[in-house]
């Protein structure tokens, strides 16, 4: 698997290649240079809206009230844009050029039109920040008409949009351009089709986002003179929950690629993990309803149908996704000798590697925490005792902090050796940076969880309600839960700030991978060789009573948590 | 392995194994349950939003919460100078929402069924009744009626949890939920 | 790892089965994801909106 010819080599079409050390993969010059670049500049963005988030936390933090009211709602609305946007974007097209030119072994369709896509995210994404930064535009991350931002603003999210649609189609562009060159026999990879998944709730989501901010634009301008709030809302939230439907997609495709990477694992059944992407592909976007539960206008027929992304079909996926992956690694591990009692698989797995401890706790953080919130604050009727409370930003950030960002800096550790062709630096640091950064979103999604859970609202800058001319009082644990949110935060924090410094100083300052620091230090672990793998067929299936077990207690806690809200729910006001 | 085609170019047709099928088979029953409990709540619970809802101008719906406080006022609430309203159980009560307060003051009878009409004057704004924890989101132009029996009398307040400006936070109304006199 | 992909399972003649061959298909896939979402979320939701009635 080894070819070590470091010189670039000139494909027919005139793309230039190198060929990987470590996989022998051929990698096209204009996609690895592509996946720097933006992999570089969603790090950049991480780092500033993560420094947002920070403010924003001891904000909340009674004892602490850090800003003031106007700065206060300035930054929650560009923590929401750079964090939630630009940075999961700029890293999910890295995401889908690896996961079409590299792993699929060919060129990159149209580099030129990639680079525009490049230059018109960076243009967008920047002119939104002015926007908000200049202090018109503290409409937070959903800016719901009729309130106003500045035309800036909705110009760079437009213009962000049209750039990462071009790059999307690039990413069709080299699937077609593989399967025409036969670059790869039979289907595509199982990550590459994770990838596909999330490349076409990408096309959804900015269709739906071109539909509804270009009007919106236009109405700042006075071009138009109104935008229906619903129908806005309707159409904006196509655009703004299945953008966290790419991210789920993209996640999964990484936590499949980093057990294979790292374990050699290999998915239980192609047949169930694709069936289950299948479910994604046409049922996750539905759940764009989640945020219209308690809305004028919408009937409950609408409202149970999509909110259930369609009898749950889209749930299904994900739990055949949240056995299968565990699975595989078991299975794996089993293979690779680790065969003793239930957990020895789990015990002796490569913890202290950053790539693999960040998969499994994004895995847990998402599965327990971002997922089972998710479903029943998606339910129709628990969405009364939930909606624009502190529990929903609890929920997402166990989901897309937890589970997505995570999972892109699990990756990341490996991208930096194979695409950055660096040493990992401050190792002990890159250890313990999964740890911290989970360890610290956890609690931030707990406790916003359980403070919503007492009603506290989300995007209020002050809890207390000193210059409201009616009062009221949260309960005092509310007022602790948000203490203990800003440590988590801090935490988090500190988890990122690692993070940046890691990848900062080993991308810019890292020794050149050579051949005796792979020899030494393979970023892919021999251990995951065809031999080692099971073959299919129910033969050959391996016993997995770890994963049953893991299962089991997943579904354990998904029920009893599902019908105490339903408890709760039913102790409220009647109303019909 | 996963970043690997296949192995088998004919994946579709490999078996699957009794674990693989066993949890499938859990989970599509688990959602069908969930989506029947979303349905059947419609029937049993006693939980649910109405799907009543009406286009209105902003200034006619203002109207109508002015026609019913002219009417029903009983007193000021506190130093506030915003009227405390105590319309008769049963009728069609009104809160309107706008920068930054709710309006007016509701006085309620305890196990009595009213129709409240919920809608905002100008932006979008979030009904958030504490400590019950109801949270409906109330749009312009659209007058959302939902029928409600406060069951346990006490004073609650209508926290506006949907962001709407720099005085957000500052806006808070109140229900009183009295027993019968 | 790119060479040992060649199928083992199943004659070369024999046909890649309706599903298999779907899956393989993106834009196919494309399709549908789009015009699932489409129907029954953004146009039903929009048709139940134009059909909320004026306030008596």
């Amino acid at each position: 698997m080894a070819v070590d010819t470091q010189a670039p080599s000139r494909g027919f079409i005139g793309a230039s290649y190198r060929t990987c050390p470590e996989t022998g993969l051929k990698v096209c010059s204009q996609a690895e240079a592509l996946i720097k670049v933006n992999a570089v500049v969603a790090v950049v963005f991480l780092a500033v809206g993560g420094l947002f988030g920070l403010m924003v936390a001891l904000t909340r933090w009674p004892a602490v009230h850090l800003l003031p009211a106007d700065w206060f709602y300035l930054l929650l609305t560009a923590h929401g844009a750079d964090v939630l946007l630009f940075w999961i974007v700029f890293f999910e097209v890295a995401v889908l050029y690896f996961a079409s030119a590299i792993i699929l072994n060919c060129r990159l369709a149209a580099p030129k039109f990639a680079w525009l896509a490049f230059v018109l995210m960076v243009v967008g994404a920047v002119l939104a920040n002015i926007a908000v930064l200049q202090g018109e535009s503290s409409v937070m991350f959903t800016s719901y008409v009729p309130m106003q931002a500045a035309p800036h603003f909705y110009l760079g999210l437009i213009v962000f949009a049209v750039g990462t649609l071009i790059a999307v189609f690039c990413f069709f562009g080299t699937l077609v351009i593989a399967k025409e060159e036969g670059s790869y026999e039979g289907s595509v990879p199982l990550v590459t089709f994770g990838a596909i998944t999330a490349a076409i709730i990408a096309v959804f989501t900015l269709a739906s986002g071109a539909i509804i901010l270009i009007p919106t634009f236009l109405w700042s301008v006075g071009y138009i003179s109104h935008i229906d709030p619903l129908m806005y809302k309707i159409i904006w939230w196509g655009m703004g929950h299945s953008s966290q439907q790419i991210n789920v997609s993209a996640q999964v495709a990484i936590w499949y690629a980093v057990a294979a990477m790292l374990l050699g694992a290999k998915p239980l059944s192609e047949k169930v993990s694709r069936m289950a992407f299948l479910m994604y592909i046409l049922f996750l976007q539905l759940a764009s309803a989640h945020h219209l539960l308690v809305e004028p206008g919408v009937s409950s027929e609408w409202k149970i149908f999509n909110t259930s992304y369609a009898l749950y079909l889209a749930v299904l996926g994900s739990m055949i996704h949240g056995m299968s992956i565990p699975g595989a690694m078991e299975a794996a591990q089993r293979r690779n000798g680790f065969n003793n009692g239930m957990f020895e698989w789990l015990r002796k797995a490569p913890w202290s590697n950053p790539a693999f401890s960040g998969t499994v706790l994004s895995i847990v953080i998402f599965g327990f925490l971002g997922g089972i919130t998710g479903v029943i604050m998606g339910t129709e009727q628990l969405n009364l005792i939930m909606h624009n409370t502190l529990y929903v930003p609890g929920h997402f950030h166990a989901t897309v902090v937890g589970g997505t960002t995570l999972a892109f800096m699990a990756i990341t550790y490996l991208l930096v050796p194979l695409i950055f062709r660096r040493e990992i630096v401050f190792k002990k640091i890159a250890q313990w940076q999964p740890y911290v950064f989970g360890a610290g979103i956890a609690g931030i999604s707990l406790f916003m969880m359980g403070a919503g859970t007492l009603g506290v609202a989300r995007r209020h800058w002050d809890i207390g309600f000193a210059d409201a001319a009616m009062s009221f009082d949260y309960p005092a644990t509310a007022f602790l839960m948000m203490g203990l949110n800003g440590i988590a935060a801090i935490c988090a924090a500190l988890g990122g700030l690692m993070f940046v410094l890691v990848v900062v100083a080993s991308v810019f300052f890292g020794k050149q991978r050579t051949a005796e620091s792979i020899a030494a230090f393979p970023t892919l672990p021999k251990t995951g060789s065809a031999e080692t793998v099971t073959s299919y067929g129910s033969e050959s299936h391996v016993k997995l009573p770890g994963t049953i077990v893991l299962v089991s207690v997943f579904f354990v806690a998904f029920v009893l948590y599902y019908y105490v809200n339903w408890k709760y729910l039913s102790e409220v006001w009647p109303l019909s | 392995m996963a970043i690997t085609p296949p192995q088998n170019r004919l994946w579709w047709k490999e078996p699957l194994s009794g674990v693989e099928i066993t949890w499938i088979g859990v989970a599509f029953i688990w959602g069908l349950v969930m989506f029947g409990t979303m349905v059947s709540w419609h029937f049993v619970g006693k939980q649910n939003l109405s799907n009543e809802t009406y286009r209105i101008d902003p200034n006619a719906f203002g109207e109508k919460v002015e026609a019913m406080t002219e009417r029903y006022q009983v007193r000021e609430e506190g130093d506030t100078g915003v009227p405390v309203v105590r319309p008769p159980p049963g009728s069609d009560i009104y809160m309107l929402s706008r920068l930054w307060e709710w309006w007016p003051v509701l006085e309620l009878e305890k196990d009595q069924t009213y129709r409240l009409h919920l809608s905002s004057m100008d932006w979008q704004h979030g009904f958030s009744l504490q400590p019950q924890n109801i949270n409906v989101q109330v749009h312009p132009g659209y007058d959302m009626v939902l029928t409600i029996t406060p069951d346990k009398s006490g004073e609650y307040a209508v926290v506006c949890n949907e962001f709407c400006g720099i005085g957000h936070h500052t806006m808070v109304g109140k229900i009183h939920v009295v027993d019968k006199k | 790892m790119s060479d040992q992909s060649t199928g083992s399972g199943g004659a070369p003649e024999e046909r890649v089965p309706a599903m298999q061959r779907l899956l393989d298909n993106p834009f196919l896939l494309l399709f549908m994801g789009v015009a699932s979402p489409a129907v029954l979320y953004l146009i039903w939701g929009v048709m139940e909106l134009s059909q909320i009635p004026l306030s008596p």
